[in-house]
């Protein structure tokens, strides 16, 4: 491939720094650098550097992670997309389709919660209905530094809000909330965004710009000087007092996402006698017009021509630089068919949105930025894309660092501080802030269910949903911690009927650059691999965050798992609300190492499974963060009043409490079902033990027929729902 | 003493009020109108000697009244 005729092209405009130090500056390293300049054959100017350091950030690139990341079984026979697109797409039956994705927003939501997290759950979206499906669902996993940190409360109230307020103005229902505190997350928050969208199998769209002169249109809000260079930031680690030096703050409107959301649908649907009148379209997110360009001409192997001065703004006089490398909000990339410009306009015009032909189609692998008349930037899409670096960067074995135990005056104080502790206190003033029910597809929700269930349209069909991920496991052994994430996602769809079909993760690490780190992120996706090999669950899409370092002391690994699992009949998945009288019962097996039995864990799901769609199981919850107290008390707080459980034989009272090594689940079950669950957990070879029942005012352990304590509900009730709202008034507890 | 503080989002900020004040008002009829930006005005009164005053003013705004990552502020004090 020739190099651009250097001489039309703008120079280096600040003379004072030499290429390789706005190279530098930029985030590329020296290395990279040679290598820019290698694959152009000549010294990149200003706007190319800008193309090659987003483009070759580790946002856009996944260089340090790529190479691990192919481990990840990605097919299956329901699996339409996998990782590589937009969202992934899995098949549900009847012709429909669900895409979904999980993305980070970690480092924007640390400086501007609001704003932050607002524009995270308007990006994912985005990447959603890009693929031609209508978004039903989001979910979101957040993770602060410890209830005391001075900016734990703002930082908090800030990310609830912002989603809440992009989700509810949106209509997309949030219906899971994961949120944990911890110290390591002090000056690196995580915002972990899902969303999950229907299509008809048959009609799903991709980021591709194909065939010679077609027209490459610009769609949705103008562009402005917003969050440039966002991606590069994402890729670098903070210092303390560095907060105040940050590029402008990307802001969301989601009542303009909901247009651009309608338009698009609209597009999709129309002129179907004609084959439609889009070939691809792409989301303008992180790196914004560069990443769209380089990545759909990339997939296509064509090369796009771009006129900038078309490129429809908010501000006056931007420069190339600035419009490559915007990131403003709700816009996308489209090609069209060549000839349906008009049509496509008129579309975009009814719902009051921006619609310009900005560039063509071309099939020399190049992307041709052109302003005022001149090139301003000539790149190969595929080197820049697809061919980004790739590292194998060292790596070592991670340092086991388990939490120590809290040790604690007698059981009873130690039971009742820990089920109050910020961890595992219900997150009801979180999910109030959420519009659960939008859509009225919302069966159930993270709030009083183990995993959120939402219709599909049209359909006897459910999607089951939950993303969750234990910080601490990870640090403490980050493969075990890995599989423990997708665990969980699995027995909680399990637990409402719902057969795990697919996964998405985001996988938030610190510096790649530390071998200790890599190697967590490495054991991280071996830890997935493995539980999604023997639990059959493909990862169709996902995410990584790296660099969540503050002045070199790193997060939790914390690979979050979003896994989605489908109801054939949703009538058959919803129960009864459990009554006092009921039976309560415990079934799997006891702990047994901290490695917990993926063998067992497939069964365990199964019989969960079928004990729901049977009409057996009425409430479930696996015992997993917190061990069996909490799962008791989860369940009591579902209910509404109390219970007498005595405790299963797994060995001393404090340790069958606090556990978190068992494969099990705690189920409500009517009691005139409880000898055929029995049967049926018998057939299943699934230990059963009945531990007590539902009913009073009073949540009651025993262990070997002595109560070993009894706490009154309406004060248990009440300290659980104290705890973040305590949080977020900024008292200690 | 009155004083007012002026809030309104940095220039490159993206302002969806604005942007759908200037459109009711294109929609009204007024065609010539472009770049609305809305911002806030805070009318206070506080005791103390102007200088003094204005400092205070300036605490409060970085601290409650505006967000300084995304706005700017003006402090006026009269007299």
């Amino acid at each position: 491939m020739s190099a651009a005729t250097g001489s039309t092209l703008a120079r280096l405009q600040d003379t004072d720094l030499s290429a390789v130090e706005h190279a530098r500056d930029m985030g590329l390293d020296d290395a990279e650098y040679q290598r820019a300049q290698q694959v152009l054959g000549r010294v990149p100017n200003k706007v190319e550097l800008g193309c090659f350091a987003a483009m070759w950030s580790e946002h856009c690139s996944y260089k340090s992670s790529r190479v691990h990341l192919r481990r990840l079984p990605t097919t299956g026979p329901r699996v339409l997309v996998g990782p590589g697109e937009n969202a992934g797409v899995v098949d549900v039956g009847e012709g429909w389709a669900v895409a979904f994705k999980v993305e980070s927003h970690n480092h924007p939501s640390y400086i501007e919660p609001y704003q932050g997290a607002a524009t995270g759950v308007g990006g994912i979206l985005r990447d959603v209905f890009t693929m031609g499906a209508r978004p039903i669902a989001a979910m979101n996993l957040l993770r602060f530094g410890r209830p005391e940190h001075p900016k734990t409360a703002a930082l908090l109230a800030g990310v609830v809000k912002g989603i809440g307020g992009y989700g509810n103005c949106f209509g997309v229902p949030t219906v899971y909330s994961s949120t944990d505190f911890d110290a390591r997350y002090d000056g690196n928050i995580l915002v972990n965004a899902f969303a999950l969208g229907v299509l008809r199998a048959d009609a799903i769209w991709k980021g591709t710009a194909s065939g010679v002169g077609n027209p490459v249109m610009y769609v949705g809000a103008k562009t402005g000087r917003d969050g440039i260079h966002g991606a590069t930031m994402a890729s670098d680690s903070f210092s303390e007092g560095e907060e105040q030096e940050r590029p402008t703050v990307q802001v969301g409107d989601p009542f303009k996402e909901k247009l651009l959301m309608e338009a698009c649908m609209e597009l999709f649907a129309a002129a179907p006698e004609q084959g439609g009148l889009l070939v691809g379209i792409q989301d303008m997110g992180a790196a914004g017009l560069t990443s769209s360009c380089f990545e759909m001409a990339s997939r296509a192997g064509s090369g796009v021509r771009i006129d900038l001065d078309r490129v429809p703004t908010r501000e006056q006089s931007m420069s190339a630089y600035e419009l490559m490398l915007s990131e403003s909000q709700e816009r996308m990339l489209l090609v069209a068919k060549r000839g349906c410009e008009d049509a496509v306009r008129a579309i975009f015009s009814t719902w009051d949105l921006d619609c310009v032909t900005i560039g063509t189609v071309t099939d020399d692998g190049m992307v041709r930025l052109v302003k005022g008349g001149v090139e301003v930037a000539v790149l190969p899409a595929r080197e820049l894309a697809d061919d980004a670096p790739r590292y194998e960067r060292p790596f070592a074995a991670p340092p086991a660092s388990p939490a120590p135990a809290p040790t604690w005056s007698s059981i009873e104080i130690g039971a009742r501080a820990h089920v109050c502790s910020p961890a595992l206190a219900p997150k009801s003033w979180i999910y109030r802030r959420y519009d659960r029910e939008v859509g009225a597809g919302t069966l159930l929700d993270g709030s009083n269910a183990a995993a959120a269930l939402v219709r599909i349209p049209h359909t006897q069909r459910a999607v089951a949903m939950a993303l969750c991920c234990v910080g601490r496991w990870c640090s403490a052994d980050p493969r075990e911690g890995a599989r423990r994430a997708l665990i969980e996602g699995v027995l909680r769809t399990s637990c409402v009927g719902a057969l795990p079909i697919g996964a998405t993760d985001c996988l938030n690490y610190g510096n790649p650059r530390v071998p200790e780190v890599m190697g967590s992120l490495v054991e991280g996706i071996e830890g997935i691999r493995e539980a999604c090999l023997a639990l059959d669950v493909p990862v169709v899409s996902g995410n990584v965050s790296l660099y969540n370092s503050t002045d070199e002391r790193a997060i939790h690994p914390t690979p979050a798992v979003g896994v989605v699992g489908l109801v054939e009949d949703f009538a058959k998945a919803l129960a009864r609300p459990a009554r006092a009288g009921d039976t309560m019962a415990v079934i799997g097996w006891p702990p047994a190492g901290p490695t917990l039995d993926l063998g067992r864990v497939r069964r365990l799901g199964e019989l969960l499974r079928a004990m729901r769609l049977e009409g057996e199981s009425l409430e479930a919850q696996p015992v997993m963060e917190g061990g069996l107290v909490s799962t008791l008390v989860e369940l009591a707080r579902r209910f509404g009043g109390g219970l007498f459980a005595s405790l299963p034989s797994w060995g001393d009272a404090a340790s069958t409490l606090h556990s978190e090594e068992a494969v099990a689940a705690a189920v409500v079950l009517p009691p005139e079902r409880l000898q055929e669950a029995h049967q049926r957990a018998r057939v299943a070879d699934v230990p059963f033990e009945v531990l007590g029942a539902l009913g009073g005012h009073h949540f009651v352990v025993a262990a070997e027929g002595a109560p070993l304590f009894e706490w009154a509900t309406e004060a248990l009730f009440a300290d659980l729902e104290a705890v973040i709202p305590r949080i977020v008034r900024g008292e200690r507890a | 003493m009155r004083a007012r503080v002026i809030v309104r989002l940095k220039p490159a900020v993206l302002d969806p009020q604005g942007e759908a004040v200037e459109r009711a008002l294109r929609g009204l009829g007024f065609s010539g109108v472009k770049n609305v930006r809305v911002g806030k005005l805070v009318e206070l009164e506080v005791a103390g000697d102007a200088g003094l005053v204005k400092a205070e003013l300036a605490a409060m705004a970085d601290k409650l009244l505006a967000n300084p990552v995304i706005e700017d502020y003006q402090v006026e004090v009269a007299g």
